[in-house]
């Protein structure tokens, strides 16, 4: 057994909070962690958000970001308690022996400076190497990372790269000075799901080849599996579990863990579409004002009451302006969207008032889609009085029962969205899209913000409603995951059109057309060993070409 | 062409076309408001022969866009015209009076450019400790307080009670560069507690801007010394906020020296102007307003300017 | 360095806390207080001026530049006026025309600004370049221009500042409207079927009152600082009528004989706008900490 290579004991990490309005106080954010890492391993940190996991992450370099600090605990890199070393021996550290890859590159890089000067900054800093040394090796990680024009890209400035390729370049950072241990904090989670396969399996191939350790911080087990050895999972500050990847993924012991490993794990049969759809979507091409291409090409989609119709793709797929199509906010430049028999109007002002109400939509980030100053039950009760004339008794009465609906019972109608958690402003907004008894709710991402089993309740609840209301969906979404869990037919968009659309089981069923195979293979899967399978599935494609 | 050559040239074109319809504004709230010229100056017992003679004289008597492009037509040669009050020419009284008030700008923006930006920088190195609350209760105090009466405080404390400098800032040829800057000593503090203000605060909430950036930690996690980080990573993108808020502020500083030139019987434009409102001399007015804001546009297209030129998006396309 | 405490804090705490605690009552900062205090009392003297003086106006009641005595607590002005009735009700003269201007900047300002805001397109282009022409020449200068052939009355003063200030307000006012206009409530209002009315006055308004009621403090400011300015210069408020930029104006020879009586002016209006300085923050802090809490 070698000596771990980062061996924490016993870790606590407070953090100065200052609510708006009150006096600024202490809590504690970590409740005391231990573990070890041996060189040349992965570990994975896992959790939700307040989990505590990037923290940990950044006090392996012992930085607290803002008000954040160390309490109480050991921290040893190499065999040295690095939170009793003087600053000096800190500064050495970092940069030097363990090294940092943000979630967002394109912040993390300094605008003003070329690619080539930050990549190499740390390791001729530290005196590892010269600058030749230095430059000759970021070409080479460059080159490893598989960006294009490895021997120039590093002349470029940062916002002259994509974001998948700057976050590569960030692990070239990272890697360039030859550290011990890479801290990785997200490092995919702001990219597409294609992107993302490409850069995590950049990772990977750079982590074994450089032989160095590394803490793999996200909230996707899918991915950790991947790339680690170990895992530990993470809530509120304290380990929940602690094992190999293998055991985490395949024999969970804890029921936490168990529900992060069986999420998204919704089954619904499809329903079979019916001869009256209840929206119609024929022809629609549009285009933004100023922009000198169309953002939508020629949609022909349909809905069939009480169902679910998923809009699937990535961002600039159109799917959203899709949404504002519809409902009006943006007039189409051609075609036709009929709803419940009759012809909408192009533009929002037009349309009467019954079309409105019957056509609801629900927003991806709840805390802007609710207003701050109303409370809860004047944001249900409101579409109750405009599009009902409820009043009063009658009217307490409906909002109660709408709240009884998305499960938060008695207590919410005087709050404040401010004094609610994330899934239950989302729940909210669900109800205030359901008082006004629609038709069709349009779902934009309601489920991306949030955590993943907060996520799973709320797709549970949608799913739910649907039941008792008889409304139709029309779910927009850039998670697969999520589609295959409720949707009952799909349309797959990509740069404006729909490439592909059917009921789902056709949909996910091959033969597959290019684009929806590569958005089909890209997504994790909870199992070890998924990242070969499909780039060895991939190679094999290609050479079969 | 590089996209940047294109930015900067709109840039100038609208601040040229701000300068225009600049001078329109002037025009127009000089020659079409109710105010009757001929009558404010000679007074309500005038003969309405004196008037019109008077209103003949100043052009009155033609349509007001004819006397906007006469008016503009000897700007654009350099020919203000001539003071109603004296029949002086506007031009070569306004000479070295312009000279004296830049003198004055000048030297107050020696002073207070780089003690407010040492300030800045002091009160975000020690953010929310004593210095920064010190510096920052001080600063409220002089933004409350308007700049004459910092001027006759100083006046009183510095100049009667402590007899340091003089209290009236009289300025001629014949004096040396010393003795002309110990006349200008004090209204060069007045100045300085001006603007020092504004810009020290502009300046941290700049800095501090730069320095909460994700890519100051990317810095720190590499381990760089505090002046590495400072000179390397936090300067070339602070610098451009930090320019624009000294023009800004040099810009308002050319409207504090109106009031100090008062203060200080300072032989400025600003007191010229000042003069000439009380006496209803339109043209001079006129002429000074447009010379006031022509500065006033010009220092805020340099800050808009630099802005342009320093960022890396700009000077490096796509 | 790298202190984003502010930040990052804000985000954990709003992350995703199981339950929010009530928001708890507000205790007033000493610092409020006391600019509290002061603003009241500047306005109460304003307010019962008649009251208040030991003289009238424009009384002469002994001679030039008395010193401070028990008959005269400040002393006397240049020509034997009380100096202490003459910064009472010179108090009233500022503290009117500043409060007149700043509401009719207000007025103007906000209307205009929502208005810009919420309609948009060619209405919001034309005022906004409008009003960036105006701000494009210093304030004071374009008073100066417009007071050189306008009789320097109160009610004129009052309308050239608020028009000229309104362009601040404006540009504020536009701004934060702007801000909530594109949030995902206004635009589901507008989904609703919702009037232009109600998505103004109950989904905007509320939303924006905050940084307008703090703005209006510092305009406010702006205003005193002003009309003291214009009337130093002799084309703001004019002699007999005291307002304490003209009493720095009469009594500023004194200076060069050591005597204080231009500086009370000076003081006074340090307090003052130190003080609404003082309540302005404390309104900002705690109409934001307000947003969704219930204070």
């Amino acid at each position: 057994m070698t000596d771990p290579l980062l061996k924490i004991r016993g870790l606590k990490i407070g953090a100065t909070i200052y609510p708006p309005g009150e006096k600024a106080r202490e809590i504690e954010i970590v409740h005391g962690v231990d573990f070890d890492l041996a060189p040349g391993k992965v570990l994975g940190l896992i959790g939700e958000s307040g989990a505590g996991k990037s923290t940990i992450g950044l006090a392996s370099m012992a930085y607290g970001r803002g008000g954040v600090e160390i309490t109480d605990g050991t921290v040893e890199v190499n065999g040295r308690d690095i939170l009793k070393a003087p600053f000096r021996d800190v500064r050495r550290l970092r940069g030097g022996e363990v090294t940092y890859v943000s979630q967002s590159a394109a912040a993390s890089f300094n605008p003003a400076k070329q690619i080539m000067e930050q990549v190499t900054e740390a390791a001729i800093f530290q005196n590892k190497f010269t600058k030749a040394q230095a430059e000759a090796r970021a070409v080479d990680l460059f080159r490893k990372l598989g960006l294009p024009e490895p021997e120039t890209i590093g002349n470029r400035y940062p916002h002259q790269v994509s974001g998948g390729q700057l976050q590569r370049c960030m692990t070239a950072l990272a890697l360039c000075p030859e550290p011990d241990l890479v801290v990785f904090d997200e490092p995919t989670t702001a990219l597409d799901v294609t992107t993302q396969i490409d850069v995590l399996a950049a990772i990977k191939e750079a982590i074994r080849d450089t032989g160095v350790a590394a803490l793999y911080i996200t909230h996707d087990l899918a991915v950790v599996a991947q790339v680690s050895d170990h895992i530990m999972v993470l809530q509120q500050g304290a380990m929940v579990e602690y094992g190999t990847t293998d055991q985490i993924i395949n024999d969970p012991q804890e029921d936490y863990t168990r529900a992060l490993v069986s999420v998204r794990s919704i089954r619904h049969e499809e329903k079979q579409p019916t001869n009256t759809p209840v929206l119609r979507v024929e022809n629609i091409t549009a285009r933004y004002s100023g922009l000198s291409f169309d953002v939508l090409k020629n949609i022909n989609v349909e809905l069939h009451p009480g169902q679910t119709l998923a809009v699937v793709g990535e961002s600039g797929s159109g799917k959203s302006t899709l949404a504002r199509v519809i409902t009006g906010l943006l007039p189409p430049s051609a075609g036709r969207i009929t709803f419940d028999g009759r012809t909408l109007t192009p533009d929002l002002a037009t349309r009467p008032v019954e079309d409105l109400r019957e056509l609801q939509m629900i927003y991806q980030m709840a805390d802007t889609a609710m207003n701050p100053r109303q409370t809860v039950g004047t944001i249900i009760g409101r579409p109750l009085e405009f599009y009902f004339g409820l009043r009063g008794a009658e009217k307490q009465k409906r909002i109660q029962e709408l709240l009884d609906e998305i499960e938060l019972g008695d207590g919410f109608i005087d709050r404040y969205p401010a004094e609610l958690s994330g899934g239950q402003k989302q729940r909210v907004c669900i109800a205030r899209a359901l008082a006004a008894k629609p038709k069709l709710i349009i779902c934009d991402e309601v489920t991306s913000a949030l955590d993943p089993l907060v996520a799973d309740g709320i797709l549970k609840l949608l799913l739910d409603l649907q039941k008792i209301e008889d409304v139709a969906y029309l779910f927009i979404t850039h998670d697969l995951a999520t589609v295959r869990a409720i949707a009952d037919s799909i349309a797959v968009m990509y740069q404006g059109s729909v490439v592909r659309y059917g009921p789902k089981s056709q949909v996910l069923a091959p033969p597959f057309d290019d684009y929806t195979d590569l958005l089909l293979s890209s997504v994790p899967e909870m199992k070890l060993g998924w990242l070969e399978e499909v780039l060895r599935h991939r190679k094999m494609e290609s050479a079969g070409h | 062409m590089h996209p940047i050559v294109t930015l900067v040239a709109q840039r100038v074109a609208l601040g040229v076309l701000l300068l225009f319809a600049a001078s329109i504004l002037i025009f127009v709230g000089t020659s079409i408001l109710p105010g009757d010229v001929a009558q404010s100056i000679l007074g309500q017992s005038a003969t309405p022969e004196a008037l019109a003679n008077l209103r003949a004289e100043l052009g009155m008597d033609q349509p007001p866009l004819t006397r906007y492009f006469t008016w503009l037509g000897g700007v654009l040669q350099g020919d203000l015209g001539t003071a109603l009050t004296n029949g002086r020419d506007i031009a070569e009284s306004l000479g070295s009076r312009l000279g004296n008030t830049l003198f004055l700008a000048f030297w107050a923006a020696v002073v207070a450019v780089p003690l407010a930006i040492f300030l800045g920088l002091l009160a975000v190195r020690y953010k929310d400790r004593w210095p920064d609350r010190l510096i920052s209760a001080v600063t409220l105090t002089t933004i409350s307080i308007p700049e004459f009466m910092i001027g006759y405080v100083l006046i009183y404390w510095v100049s009667i009670q402590m007899g340091w400098f003089s209290s009236v800032a009289i300025i001629n040829d014949s004096m040396s560069l010393g003795q002309k800057l110990n006349a200008i000593a004090i209204p060069v503090m007045v100045l300085t507690l001006v603007v020092l203000a504004h810009m020290m605060r502009m300046t941290r909430a700049a800095i501090l801007n730069v320095m909460q950036s994700a890519y100051i930690e990317t810095a720190e996690l590499k381990g760089l010394g505090m002046l590495r980080i400072i000179r390397k990573h936090a300067f070339p993108n602070a610098i451009a906020p930090i320019v624009n808020v000294v023009m800004l502020n040099l810009a308002y500083l050319v409207v504090g020296v109106v009031v100090v030139e008062v203060v200080f019987a300072y032989p400025g434009m600003g007191q010229y102007l000042v003069d000439h409102v009380s006496k209803r001399d339109v043209p001079v007015v006129q002429a000074c307003g447009l010379i006031f804001a022509a500065v006033y546009i010009g220092l805020n297209l340099v800050a808009d300017l630099v802005s342009i030129l320093t960022n890396p998006r700009l000077r490096h396309p796509k | 360095m790298g202190r984003r405490a502010g930040r990052l804090a804000r985000q954990r705490y709003s992350a995703d806390p199981p339950s929010f605690p009530k928001a708890r009552r507000m205790r007033v900062p000493l610092a409020a207080l006391i600019g509290l205090f002061f603003t009241s009392l500047f306005f109460l003297s304003a307010i019962f001026a008649p009251l208040i003086a030991p003289y009238g106006m424009a009384e002469v009641v002994g001679d030039v530049w008395e010193p401070p005595s028990d008959r005269f607590l400040l002393g006397t002005d240049s020509i034997g006026r009380d100096l202490l009735s003459r910064m009472i009700y010179g108090g009233q003269t500022t503290i009117f025309i500043a409060t007149a201007a700043t509401a009719l900047s207000f007025v103007i300002g906000s209307v205009l600004g929502f208005f810009a805001a919420v309609s948009g397109g060619w209405i919001d282009q034309t005022l906004s370049r409008f009003v960036d022409l105006i701000m494009s020449i210093p304030t004071l200068i374009f008073a100066l221009v417009v007071l050189s052939v306008m009789p320097t009355t109160i009610p004129i003063l009052i309308v050239l500042m608020g028009l000229l200030d309104s362009t601040r307000v404006y540009r504020l006012a536009r701004a934060v409207a702007v801000d909530i206009t594109v949030m995902d409530y206004v635009e589901a209002a507008r989904l609703r079927g919702e009037k232009i009315g109600w998505i103004i006055f109950r989904e905007t308004l509320p939303n924006a009152l905050s940084p307008l009621v703090a703005e209006m403090g510092l305009r406010f400011i702006f205003a005193v600082l002003f009309v003291s300015t214009l009337s130093f210069l002799g084309l703001g408020v004019q002699p007999p009528q005291a307002d304490w930029g003209g009493i720095v104006k009469e009594n500023k020879e004194g200076i060069n004989y050591g005597i204080a009586a231009a500086l009370y002016p000076a003081y006074a209006i340090a307090v003052l706008c130190i003080s609404i300085n003082l309540v302005a923050d404390w309104v900002l802090n705690r109409t934001t900490s307000l947003k969704g809490g219930r204070g």
